[in-house]
């Protein structure tokens, strides 16, 4: 596709990045009492593997996701990218929230220029912006303000202002959770094909287990709060997937009877 | 079943049809507005006056001149396209603006059931625009330097100081509790001081009115930064944003909103304290002029000057709607 080539010739370094995190914890500070939410998490993420991490809700995977992009340090523990120490938030990791968290204020094409405007590099890179808005399906939506823009159309919106980055690791936070299930079905293909094409390291957190089935090479189960990993499960089969799979079938049921879910 | 009747019915009666298509065209209410302000002006050239006040000649042509356009208008405002819908949307307004001009001259010049010097027929006040015009321009270009100078000052230091505020904790722990103390204190309690502080009373007055119009906006702003949903925070910072880049391209316009609301505070607050302000010792200006008419009695002169006054808030502030609405266009969904 011309305009994943167009973003691949971005000038920023990686294309995709490992993370090794290695005895993470951490709690919140609730008023006088700690909140301990992620307790000895070690996870090695080789570059290029899209990692899912499925949970029961509250456990502890956004936390997680917020230490590996940065805005926050853990309590204890280090997360390294290729080796070297994540102390700060960094364009080249790129987390997507849950919700889209557009500018209201701002249309289409600035909220997807943002990243290169604040880096001061957005007269250089003017076509990446309009390549992003093309690879998720936008282009003719660049002068709407975002609500003007579907649910899914926002998140995609999202999505192409974090690619726009050219991101070695994208954090993906239940990025396709408020969706109809038509819009997920067709942002997972895309997901995938657009993981498959640029290379980037992907993490993603998800509660739907057959998403987390269809995108990714390995899944990660964590335990009710404080998250540990209760279960690692490898996905190995060829993309692009099908959800009626019989080995995917099989892996489905393992996982739910690890969550507590066995039908 | 009643639609079919009715269809049936509207075949049949052809002429009733074409009789209401006529009333369709013309704008009763713009006849009943021409009368009304035909009558007042029969009132003011064709009843003697109890007392005489100048300019009744001058106010019975323009009322004269106002139902002739009226009546012009109730033939051919349907042509008119939006201009003329909104027209007829305020033919009431005008009728009644009408019957308003005629009592008023009936009551006053005519039959002088409300008094000189306490009352004046509305060709008083029009005798005040034609005799005082020179000296009402100057008050009025001199209101509007002190109100600018205030509110402009007052404005861009009170944002300033919001955004401090609100953005950075340090200047919140110092600046917040003396901004809880000085804000409810109303901004002409500091009038004394301000005479010290100030070489010139010019200067003081501007003090007044920048603090008047400032202190809603340092509020409002501060509260509109420091409420930012964190998640646009989170997002600036996660794609390489460094900290100007944050206050200038996300907690301003995010705040905006709230700012606004500051804005129009200001604005009400500095039109309450600049007639106070020009009566520090000023020599022209609206607020010094109807001191000074109040003085000696000249009432209509006031009447005259309160009119003037409230069109030019009533026109400042529809400015800042005009702004608000260009500014906040993006609101539109959530409105
Ligand atoms: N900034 C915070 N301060 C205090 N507690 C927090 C904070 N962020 C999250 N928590 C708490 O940490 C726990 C895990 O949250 P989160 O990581 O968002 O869970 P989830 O697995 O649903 O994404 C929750 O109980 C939440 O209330
Ligand atoms: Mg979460």
């Amino acid at each position: 596709m011309a305009a994943v080539t167009a973003l691949r010739k971005a000038p920023q370094a990686a294309q995709s990045v490992a993370v090794e995190i290695s005895g993470v914890s951490h709690a919140f500070d609730l008023g006088g009492s700690r909140l301990p939410v992620l307790d000895s998490i070690d996870l090695s993420v080789a570059a290029g593997e899209f990692v899912a991490l499925l949970g029961p809700s509250g456990c502890g995977k956004s936390t997680l996701l917020r230490l590996v992009s940065g805005l926050e340090q853990p309590s204890s523990g280090k997360i390294t990218a290729d080796g070297s120490p994540i102390d700060r938030p960094d364009p080249s990791r790129i987390l997507v929230f849950q919700d889209p968290t557009l500018f209201p204020w701002a249309t289409v094409w600035s909220n997807v220029a943002t990243g290169l405007d604040a880096r001061g590099v957005l007269a250089q890179q003017r076509a990446g912006v309009d390549a992003a808005l093309d690879l998720v399906g936008l282009r003719a939506f660049s002068g709407a303000y975002p609500h003007q823009l579907s649910g899914g159309m926002a998140q995609r919106a999202a999505l192409a202002r974090a690619l726009v980055n050219d991101p070695a690791l994208l954090l993906l936070d239940e990025p396709l959770g408020k969706l109809d299930s038509l819009t997920r079905l067709s942002l997972q293909a895309e997901l995938v094909a657009l993981w498959r094409k640029a290379g980037f390291t992907a993490i993603l957190v998800t509660h739907d287990v057959e998403e987390a089935l269809l995108l990714s090479s390995r899944v990660i189960v964590l335990t009710e709060r404080p998250a540990r990993i209760k279960a690692e499960f490898r996905v190995e089969r060829p993309y692009p997937r099908h959800r009626d799979d019989a080995d995917l079938v099989i892996l489905r049921r393992q996982i739910l009877a690890t969550l507590g879910l066995a039908t | 079943m009643s639609n079919a009747i009715e269809t049936l019915d509207g075949g049949a009666a052809n002429s009733p049809a074409s009789l209401s298509g006529l009333q369709q065209a013309i704008w009763t209410n713009g006849l009943l507005a021409a009368a009304a302000w035909a009558a007042a002006a029969l009132v003011t050239v064709g009843l003697p006056d109890v007392v005489p006040w100048g300019s009744a000649g001058l106010f019975a042509a323009i009322t004269a001149g106002g139902a002739a356009v009226f009546a012009a208008l109730a033939f051919i405002v349907r042509r008119l396209g939006r201009t003329g819908d909104a027209i007829v949307h305020y033919g009431p307004w005008f009728i009644a603006i009408g019957v308003w001009f005629a009592l008023w001259e009936l009551t006053t010049a005519k039959l002088g059931w409300l008094p000189k010097p306490f009352f004046s027929p509305p060709n008083g006040l029009l005798n005040v625009y034609v005799a005082e015009a020179p000296r009402l321009l100057v008050c009025i270009a001199y209101t509007l330097r002190l109100w600018s100078l205030g509110f402009v000052s007052g404005v861009v230091v009170g944002y300033a100081a919001g955004v401090a505020l609100g953005w950075s904790k340090r200047f919140s722990y110092w600046g917040m509790p003396i901004l809880k103390l000085i804000g409810p204190v109303p901004a002409t309690a500091w009038i004394p001081c301000t005479f010290f502080f100030f070489p010139t009373t010019f200067a003081a007055s501007v003090f007044i009115v920048a603090l008047a119009s400032g202190i809603p906006v340092t509020i409002l702003t501060s509260s509109g930064v420091a409420a930012v949903n964190r998640a646009y925070y989170d997002v600036g910072r996660n794609l390489g944003a460094p900290n100007w880049y944050l206050i200038s391209k996300i907690a301003v316009p995010a705040s905006l909103p709230h700012v606004f609301v500051g804005l129009f505070m200001g604005l009400y607050y500095s039109f309450a304290v600049l007639v106070v302000a020009e009566m520090l010792g000023a020599k022209f200006g609206l607020g010094w002029y109807i001191q000074f008419q109040t003085a000696y009695s000249g009432y209509a002169n006031v009447y005259a000057t309160l009119v003037i006054m409230s069109l030019i808030c009533a026109g400042i502030v529809k400015l800042l709607f005009v702004a608000r609405d260009q500014l906040l266009n993006y609101q539109k969904g959530f409105i």
